[in-house]
């Protein structure tokens, strides 16, 4: 009886439900992704700015030397790339919510500004790395 | 008509004249309130945040090219108006930063009731306030101690 109940409750085909595909077409994963990249960045938030503390006095050699340790280079790396993800999923909601017109053409703006700017970041850290 | 949830604000009148509904409550009627007021910060920190990468990319870029492009983010970022808008990303950094986890507590499914929106919602203020000044306390110190 109760299993009947909350059977007809759901009002969608068990195989669009198996896709996950709400009305945005793209089911739970924006929603996902954007907690996993903020759990992510949980304790590397904290890693960076307790690095940039200990950098301020660095020259960029100093710098250079920092970023080229492994452990220092991945950490960053992370960073930026964690960020830029979840930067990007971040501002499509916002443009999602108040972008009426062009919102195609910002939304192609902001994966490409977040994919260049995560680029510049990471050819910066692998230059210096190596 | 140029969106479909115009129709929505059309209306007939008593006496047949068509008029378009007032919109409301909104925002300049709404008494700002923790949840509401916490809640858009968010968000407008999220963006402050999103237009600092830039410095970010910046100052890695600048490191990855040189003493030269080294010394001038070094010397931009130390100069009276470049400190403040560290400073400002670093309090929308903080805020975001703990904001976040208060939503990834309320995900989980713990902390929906009034008292407790509310307790986290100050919590999550304070822990901003006090963590902003102790990075910039510690920051200062080193950076004008030496």
């Amino acid at each position: 009886m109760n299993d009947e109940s909350a059977r007809v409750r759901v009002m969608r085909s068990q195989l669009g439900r198996a896709r996950g595909l709400g009305s945005a077409k793209s089911g739970v994963e924006h929603w996902w992704v954007e907690r996993v990249t903020a759990i992510a960045l949980v304790p590397l938030t904290i890693w960076f700015v307790v690095s940039v503390l200990t950098l301020l006095h660095a020259d960029q050699a100093a710098v250079v030397h920092w970023a080229s340790r492994p452990v220092n280079t991945v950490l960053l790396l992370a960073t930026v790339i964690m960020t830029f993800h979840h930067m990007q999923l971040g501002l499509q909601v916002v443009i999602d919510d108040y972008v009426k017109k062009s919102h195609l053409a910002t939304t192609l703006l902001n994966k490409a500004a977040a994919l260049l700017l995560g680029l510049f970041s990471i050819v910066a850290i692998l230059k210096m790395a190596f | 008509m140029k969106d479909i949830r115009d129709a929505q604000y059309v209306a007939h009148r008593s006496d047949g004249a068509i008029v378009r509904r007032p919109m409301s409550p909104h925002l300049q009627v709404y008494r700002p309130q923790i949840t509401s007021v916490l809640s858009i910060l968010n968000r407008a920190t999220s963006v402050a945040i999103s237009a600092g990468t830039g410095l970010l990319v910046w100052w890695l870029v600048a490191a990855a090219s040189g003493p030269k492009a080294f010394a001038t983010v070094q010397h931009v970022i130390a100069n009276p108006i470049g400190l403040l808008v560290l400073f400002g990303w670093t309090v929308s950094l903080v805020y975001h930063f703990y904001a976040g986890i208060r939503h990834l507590v309320w995900d989980s499914g713990r902390g929906f009731s009034l008292p407790a929106t509310h307790r986290s919602g100050w919590a999550t203020v304070a822990a901003t306030v006090v963590t902003t000044l102790l990075i910039w306390a510690i920051g200062l110190s080193l950076w004008l101690g030496a």
